[in-house]
């Protein structure tokens, strides 16, 4: 075992991709000579050759829609946007191209191709560098979706996202670049499409992803040793396709749930695996799904950011308000809002 | 000094023939003829003057299959009919083709069943044909988004060696956009073997060209990102074919890519549910009828005894024979399938997909059983 970080499982997954596959190509803003902004891509260039990992132009639509061309003649791009908000520029090339051309061709003319997007928060980074865009790719039907929350997950999912016939959008949660593991690679873990449950418990299920792993396990931590609760957590790993399975199975068990996403809230990834929840598991359910994710706010300043990251302490607040004594949970009811005021 | 002279596009639009069909004496001028735009041969020519001949009546039963209702919608390219044809006839076995919704006719002329063709447009299901098999990219409306799949195609045709070059069709219109402008830069920098060309039909729906663009022409914007570029009358096949077959040779020779304006009319409104008398006037209309591509080649050809009226009714009829094939296939009602929504999205349905299609199935089978 060797002590390996998620960002360097990301290379290794790389380079065993480009080793294995003649078509898979790297390309992207400064991936090449510079090895990416977080050095993701560090080295391939040097090691596979300006064929196989390459600097284009500084156009994201045009990295995009490049891809595609690409991807007709029979290669595997991999492309990386080299922030989240900075992905935007290409999105009208992910949803009226990338996400649709094996539908609108009945399946004639697929895209192998990935699209790295390093995102979210959480490391200080000031506006325009920590948009959690998640949900945009997750409502675009015909797009795997897929964020890894460890290391060897960073590894074994980019290497099937790359492996795969459909599109990914492969999210790489910027604050655990540089988590680590011990880890030998390759290493296997389960495929796109399948939660993996991180720690077992009975009493509730806080299921999250990707930048929000660690804060899920700590508030586990916490929960145990300080209120007695037994917090079961459930990595979604996958956003599309969605594990309906593992995560129904673990809300019926525990009978009551907490979604917790660093993106805003509102319409978002987090109010869907809630309503999902609700649907399936209301019988099961002792107290309402309860949502913990960032504020329904352009992303903070980096001396804000701490307000809008969900954090241990709100999730255990929101734990603590899934009517363990019956009664409902009024906490936050009407607020001082307008309407309250009016009454 | 940077050498931008190469790039730059004649001064004028280069031409063969008048609205008469007689050639213009003196030729397309000098500098046009040193870059090698020579006048095609009468075979060639009829070639093209064949296809232009079906496209057209392709063209025009496909705006009849509108009034019928038998298609949602269609964008026609009448007038334009030189542009259509002449450069896809230049391409080569392994050349990709990268057309937008305006080009139903420049499908035809690549052999594409016109039935295939107009899928997208009777609604059954959106590209109709196999872009694989037929190397044509599906109709693109999304504009100018094609333009840099072009690029990326050509650069990948390079890099597989196999000599291809990636054609791709882009309105006046479509030339404000970004992608449009990041095709131009990744295909100069990649030194992808591609060809753009440019339909200038002087209008993007209602928007005339002024409003477009400040540009000397469109054809100048290749000349910023080191292209090699070209301006040409669009309603002279002669012209179109002479300049695309030269821009498909530098593309594949490995000189990089093209960028081709080609200056012409569409005769009909944007679409059949467009009125066009809203922003251009009849007098305009009129003026560009007069400059009718397939009948200035016909005269052409005729006057150099190249063709004849035995020839010109055998066309004809083969015209009116592809007419009402097109007609009878299209008014038969084809199957659609809803459990198909499902098939495509991914290679394999996501779980929740799945049972989406059995929510559809039951209910399907509910209708069918009462
Ligand atoms: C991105 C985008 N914006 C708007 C439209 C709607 N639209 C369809 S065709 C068109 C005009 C395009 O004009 P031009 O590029 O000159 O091509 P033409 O229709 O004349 O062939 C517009 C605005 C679109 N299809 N795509
Ligand atoms: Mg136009």
């Amino acid at each position: 075992m060797s002590t390996t970080t998620f960002a360097q499982a990301l290379n290794r997954a790389l380079r065993d991709s480009l080793t294995d596959d003649p078509d898979v190509v790297v390309l992207g803003e400064d991936v090449g000579t510079l090895g990416g902004v977080f050095r993701i891509t560090d080295g391939l260039t040097r090691d596979f050759g300006e064929e196989r990992c390459f600097d284009t132009p500084l156009a994201e639509a045009g990295i995009a829609g490049f891809a595609v061309g690409m991807a007709m003649q029979g290669f595997r791009p991999v492309i990386e946007m080299q922030f989240d908000a900075f992905g935007f520029p290409a999105f009208e090339q992910v949803v009226s191209h990338i996400a649709k051309m094996r539908n609108r061709t009945r399946g004639r003319l697929t895209l192998p191709l990935v699209i790295r997007v390093p995102y979210a928060g959480g490391i200080g980074g000031v506006e325009h560098h920590c948009d959690s865009s998640e949900g945009y790719y997750a409502h675009t039907p015909g797009l795997h979706v897929v964020t890894p929350g460890t290391p060897a997950d960073a590894y074994s999912l980019l290497r099937e996202a790359i492996a795969s016939p459909d599109p990914v959008v492969f999210m790489e949660p910027k604050v655990l670049y540089w988590s680590k593991a011990e880890l030998d690679l390759p290493a296997t873990t389960a495929p796109i499409g399948t939660a993996e449950v991180r720690r077992e418990g009975s009493d509730v299920t806080l299921l999250t992803y990707g930048p929000q792993l660690p804060t899920a396990l700590k508030a586990a931590e916490v929960a145990a040793a300080e209120e007695d609760w037994d917090v079961e957590v459930v990595d979604l790993r996958s956003i599309v396709p969605f594990d309906d399975e593992t995560v129904m199975a673990s809300v019926r068990k525990t009978g009551r749930c907490v979604v917790l996403a660093e993106a805003q809230g509102f319409a978002g990834v987090a109010g869907e695996v809630a309503a999902r929840v609700s649907e399936r598991c209301f019988h099961s359910l002792a107290a309402p799904v309860l949502r913990v994710s960032g504020l329904d706010i352009p992303y903070p300043p980096p001396k804000l950011e701490h307000s809008h990251l969900p954090g241990v302490d709100r999730v255990l607040d929101t734990i603590g308000r899934l009517q363990w004594d019956d009664e409902p949970d009024l906490t936050y009811a009407g607020g001082p809002g307008d309407r309250a005021e009016a009454r | 000094m940077t050498d931008v002279q190469h790039l730059l596009p004649c001064p004028e639009p280069v031409r063969f023939m008048d609205e008469a069909g007689t050639l213009v004496p003196g030729g397309p001028g000098e500098l046009a003829t040193e870059r090698g735009y020579a006048l095609p041969s009468d075979d060639d020519l009829l070639a093209v003057w064949r296809a232009m001949v079906l496209g057209r009546r392709f063209d025009s039963q496909a705006t009849a299959l509108t009034k019928q209702g038998r298609l949602a919608v269609y964008p026609s390219s009448r007038g334009q009919d030189a542009c259509q044809v002449a450069p896809v006839l230049t391409l080569a076995e392994q050349d990709w083709f990268f057309p937008t919704y305006r080009d139903s006719m420049a499908l035809v002329a690549r052999g594409i069943d016109p039935v295939e063709v107009l899928t997208l447009l009777r609604g059954d299901w959106h590209c109709g044909y196999d872009p694989v098999a037929t190397r044509t990219a599906p109709q693109c409306t999304p504009l100018a988004t094609q333009s840099v799949h072009a690029a990326g195609a050509a650069y990948g045709m390079k890099r597989r060696g196999n000599g291809g070059v990636a054609l791709c069709y882009i309105g006046d219109g479509a030339t404000s956009e970004g992608d449009f402008h990041e095709a131009l830069n990744f295909a100069a920098v990649f030194e992808a073997p591609a060809v753009f060309l440019v339909q200038n039909n002087g209008y993007a729906i209602s928007v005339p060209l002024s409003k477009q663009s400040k540009a000397p022409a469109l054809s100048y914007k290749g000349v910023g990102y080191g292209i090699r570029s070209e301006q040409v009358d669009g309603n002279d096949p002669a012209a179109v074919l002479a300049v695309t077959r030269a821009a498909m040779e530098h593309a594949r020779a490995g000189d990089g890519p093209f960028l081709i304006e080609a200056h012409t009319y569409r005769l009909e409104a944007h679409t059949n549910a467009d009125d066009a008398t809203r922003y251009r006037t009849k007098e305009e209309v009129a003026q560009w009828q007069g400059r009718d591509p397939i009948v200035r080649l016909q005269r052409y050809l005729l006057d150099r005894g190249a063709l004849d009226q035995a020839r010109v009714d055998e066309v004809t009829a083969e015209g009116e024979a592809l007419a009402a094939d097109l007609r009878a296939r299209m008014n038969l009602e084809p199957e659609v399938r809803p459990s198909e929504l499902f098939e495509h999205v991914y290679s394999t349905p996501t779980p929740q997909l799945r049972e989406q299609a059995h929510m559809v199935a039951a209910e399907e089978a509910q209708v069918m059983h009462g």
